[in-house]
């Protein structure tokens, strides 16, 4: 396909997914990459307490004397299920949203802008704080307070392009002949609005897991995981006295890393679907007049 | 009349939103295990007259939200005798509760600290609109460079860098040059006059440098894009047909057109500049309204829960509502004739 | 000495694929003052990158890689940058395809106006502007107090006329329109049209009307320039171009126009297409689609000749009779 030959020769995109790839893998390998079961109760002495960095542990040991790299790469595996599960629920929840009210428009259409437009304005960390502090720790809590509040801006994206899908001409003529909405919907509206939903959701994925994150560094995270978020809520709690900065930074590198791999890819995704142009009317002028003299 | 249509709409939806979150705030701690409310009145911490005090004025011998026996009595009005009602009149009141840790008034503790939350979150936001638009113009403008890309990718690594994250990394790099916690050094007080004020200030560089920084890389990216659209109209075109400089059309044309939908995107991204505002007092101990929430959240301080996010949900709509109004008076189109 | 002479100008347009377009070669014309050429040819046949060149406003990828622009003896194309602003607007001002976009939606329409003024330093102050802004504005027929509206409170006409009124606002010696009355009603362009007519009268203002609409041309100029393909086809007065055109471009362009007068005949289309930039034929640019093609046509691009006074053609058989 044409978007994926435009994609590869994008540096940004190119580097992204190497960077998320690095990510997953580790994920996906972290029992064996680990060199330390982090949960596994240990036997410590004052000495090993937020240890520095050695040979046996890489990134030192966190406060309770436990391998902060083990920890790291275990980590993963929280920030990209909660990110890919919320934004997942984001796009199903959005793209329908936005499709009905764009398609169906009227009160029902109405009706549900209005929703989105509340949901909007709520600010959402406050909103996140409040439900989890009332509804209880845990992950999937964590990835329903994500993903409901985090559709919106989907909706808005689908309902805006199927209003202008809408009334193209292929679309008027099928809806002549009798051809029933769902079909419009399936075989012209949703193939125009896909592309732009996807490059949205990767977007949402970074959004999400910068929100875990967030909530788990203010201690609302999930206390049965190891999440960079928890970890950085220890560190900040009991290292940051100690200077103890092999446990205060990787974490958080580690978010920017997978946050930044995302980014990359949503961009580079976006210029695709949405191409601009490639140049405005102010540029510099000097080198226009070019005429090379003969004599 | 367009404008006043438009104007109309907006407050109704305002006030619509506004009673929804109200509506909201009430039922969700209402759904609690063991009802927060009720804890109170058995906690060993309340004395006997706060007990009582809280009894009646959340009226927690009626039923929550509608009272199906004073309606059998043939008593219509009575139907709405039910701690719903009671919540609203003593929200009417400016009563909140009183917190679970230290027994005090909640409307007091938001009192004491909203002001402080608002010097903060003011002065990194503007810092941020003035970073965030001067770079994204600059950007827009030298398209392609390497300016551009280099700013484009620092505002894309700011942005993937959590806020919190970000005021550790300050906090580790300023450790002995600037004050990293708290608001004032201990010891100095109001009553000090200016060296206080002072002090103050100097306890506020980073927790401000961090808003400022996360947020101006929003700002930045849509500023950038705007601007590029708007540079490529055809009254920019004619603007250098006319002779004008481009430093000129910049100011004169680009940055006029650009920032209207910036005001817009400013009160967009309150609610999430109100959300930063939580994270970085956490970080840095800055006592106002987000440490305020972080704290109740530790301490599982529901009346304080409840009533900052009253507080700050309040706080964005109207800042939502306003930067609308500003709107209709800023764009021409938007005007009636 | 004419007001302006153009003289073997040639514009390329870069490519990513590296090889150049030559996009316009060799055309050369000339303006005296208060006389009105038509510059006509199809979409793409390089009328408005010409008018572009002529104040150094083409697109990023425009290269001007010959000739000379005189304009009152100077070479505008020696020019430097900042000089040149001095020229735009003030000496030769620019009226530009679908005007009803070039003016900026959230500034009122006197305030644009105003900008030129102050810009070149013709107002002794704002008000002074505001009220040359005005009288300009009635000029062109639009109330004054009109002028702190918006452009979306315009007509599309309204529109046209308002830009026409910025385009005069610093009393141009020459006023280029790139098809001012495309899109616009038939009332509405004759209204144009006249208005232009009127002040080319009254201002002594040389005009350039790109257009592709040989009516307008035969209503409302006194030479014509015909182009094709990048090149100029023939250049001659209007009278001439009407009357005893000699290029076989020219010739099937006047057939292909309804006449009045022979209701009955029908239209003749040129068959084929115009030439690809990035695959120009060796000899004449038109020579694919000629009627009267020989083989030497092909061989190389025929030079212009003057077979009358005034009258130029690029055509190896511009002597011989149609």
């Amino acid at each position: 396909m044409a978007a994926i030959s435009k994609f590869v020769r994008n540096p940004m995109g190119v580097i992204g997914t190497g960077m998320l790839l690095v990510v997953v893998c580790v994920a996906l390998l972290a029992p064996e990459l680990a060199p330390y079961d982090p949960q596994a109760r240990l036997q410590v002495t004052p000495a090993d307490i937020l240890a520095p960095p050695d040979a046996q542990h890489l990134l030192g040991r966190d406060d309770a004397g436990r391998d902060v790299l083990s920890q790291l790469l275990y980590g993963a595996r929280v920030s990209l299920i909660v990110g890919f599960t919320a934004s997942f629920m984001s796009m199903i929840i959005g793209t329908t949203v936005g499709l009905v009210a764009g398609y169906f428009g009227g009160r029902v259409g109405n009706a549900l802008m209005r929703v989105v437009d509340f949901l909007m304005v709520i600010p959402d960390l406050p909103l996140m704080l409040v439900i989890i502090a009332v509804m209880g720790r845990g992950l999937l809590n964590i990835i329903l307070v994500i993903g409901l509040l985090g559709w919106t801006y989907t909706a808005r994206l689908v309902r805006s392009q199927v209003l202008t899908v809408r009334e193209r001409q292929y679309v008027l003529r099928a809806r002549a002949i009798g051809a029933s909405h769902m079909h419009i919907i399936w075989h012209h509206i949703f193939p125009q609005v896909l592309p732009l939903v996807i490059a949205q959701a990767v977007l949402d994925i970074s959004v999400a897991i910068l929100e875990e994150s967030s909530l788990a560094f203010l201690g609302l995270g999930d206390p049965t995981l190891i999440s960079w978020g928890t970890m950085l809520n220890f560190a900040f709690e009991r290292a940051i006295s100690a200077q103890a900065w092999w446990f205060l930074l990787p974490p958080g590198f580690a978010i920017v890393w997978v946050s930044l791999s995302l980014i990359l890819i949503g961009n580079t995704l976006d210029q695709i679907v949405n191409p601009r142009l490639r140049s405005h009317h102010l540029f510099d002028a000097r080198r226009m007049v070019n005429i090379q003299n003969s004599g | 009349m367009k404008q006043g249509n438009y104007l109309l709409r907006k407050i109704s939806f305002a006030a619509m939103t506004l009673l929804a979150v109200v509506v909201f705030n009430f039922f969700l701690f209402r759904i609690l295990p063991g009802d927060p409310v009720r804890l109170i009145i058995h906690s060993p911490r309340m004395t006997r007259q706060a007990q009582e005090r809280i009894q009646t004025a959340f009226g927690l011998d009626k039923p929550i939200w509608f009272n199906g026996e004073r309606l059998r009595q043939g008593d219509l009005v009575g139907a709405f005798d039910t701690q719903f009602t009671a919540y609203l009149r003593n929200l009417l009141r400016g009563e909140l509760g009183i917190s679970f840790a230290t027994r005090r008034d909640v409307s007091d503790l938001l009192k004491e600290r909203v002001w402080r939350t608002v010097v903060l979150v003011t002065g990194g936001d503007l810092l941020a609109i003035f970073l965030g638009m001067a770079l994204g113009l600059v950007a827009a403008w030298r398209r392609g460079s390497r300016l551009d890309m280099g700013i484009l990718l620092g505002a894309l690594f700011t942005w993937a860098l959590p806020t919190f994250f970000l005021g550790i990394i300050l906090l580790i790099l300023a450790r002995g040059h600037l004050p990293v916690g708290g608001m004032a050094t201990p010891g100095l007080k109001p009553e000090d006059g200016l060296k206080y004020w002072l002090d103050v200030g100097r306890h506020l560089i980073l927790p401000t440098l961090t808003m400022a920084i996360v947020y101006t890389s929003e700002y930045l990216l849509i500023m950038r894009s705007g601007v590029m659209e708007v540079l490529a109209e055809d009254y920019i075109l004619t603007a250098r047909a006319k002779g004008l400089s481009t430093l000129r059309i910049l100011r004169d044309h680009a940055l006029k057109n650009a920032m209207l939908p910036m005001v817009t995107l400013i009160a967009l991204t309150f609610g999430y500049t109100v959300g930063g505002a939580i994270q970085v007092e956490t970080v840095f101990s800055w006592p106002g309204l987000g440490r305020l929430m972080y704290e109740a959240v530790q301490k599982r301080d529901y009346p304080v829960l409840q009533g900052t996010f009253l507080l700050l949900a309040v706080s964005v709509i109207l800042a939502n509502l306003l930067a609308d109004l500003l709107y209709t008076l800023l764009d021409p189109r938007v005007k009636a004739e | 000495m004419a007001l302006l002479e153009v003289r073997d100008l040639a514009v390329d347009y870069l490519t990513d694929r590296g090889t150049p377009l030559h996009a316009v070669e060799g055309v050369s014309f000339h303006l005296e003052e208060g006389r009105s050429l038509g510059l006509v040819g199809e979409s793409g046949c390089g009328k408005t990158t010409v008018m572009m060149a002529l104040l150094r406003l083409l697109p990023q990828e425009g290269r001007i890689v010959g000739g000379q622009v005189l304009f009152e003896g100077r070479d505008l194309l020696r020019l430097s940058e900042a000089e040149m602003r001095r020229v735009r607007w003030h000496q030769i001002a620019m009226v530009f395809q679908g005007a009803m976009n070039a003016l900026n939606p959230v500034r009122t329409i006197e305030s644009q106006i105003v900008e030129a003024l102050t810009w070149h330093g013709l107002a002794r102050s704002v008000q002074a502007a505001r009220q040359r802004a005005g009288e300009l504005l009635e000029l062109v027929g639009i109330p004054a107090h009109r002028g702190r509206q918006y452009p979306h409170q315009y007509s599309g006409g309204m529109r046209q006329r308002a830009v026409i009124a910025m385009a005069l606002a610093c009393n141009p010696r020459i006023l280029i329109a790139d098809e001012p009355t495309t899109a616009l009603d038939v009332m509405i362009q004759a209204q144009i049209l006249e208005l232009l007519e009127g002040l080319q009268r009254d201002l002594r203002l040389a005009l350039v009307l790109v257009t592709h609409d040989l009516g307008i041309v035969a209503e409302s100029c006194d030479e014509v320039l015909v182009m094709y393909g990048g090149v100029v086809a023939e250049y001659a007065s209007s009278d001439a171009i009407f009357n005893t055109p000699r290029h076989p471009y020219t010739q099937r362009l006047l057939q292909a126009f309804p006449d009045v007068e022979e209701p009955g005949t029908a239209l003749a289309s040129i068959p084929g297409n115009p030439p690809r930039l990035d695959a120009l034929p060796p000899g004449c640019r038109f020579e694919p689609r000629c009627h009267r093609r020989l083989q030497v046509c092909a061989a190389a691009p025929p030079p212009a000749i003057e077979i009358a006074s005034g009258h130029w053609v690029s055509c190896y058989q511009a002597e011989a009779e149609p």
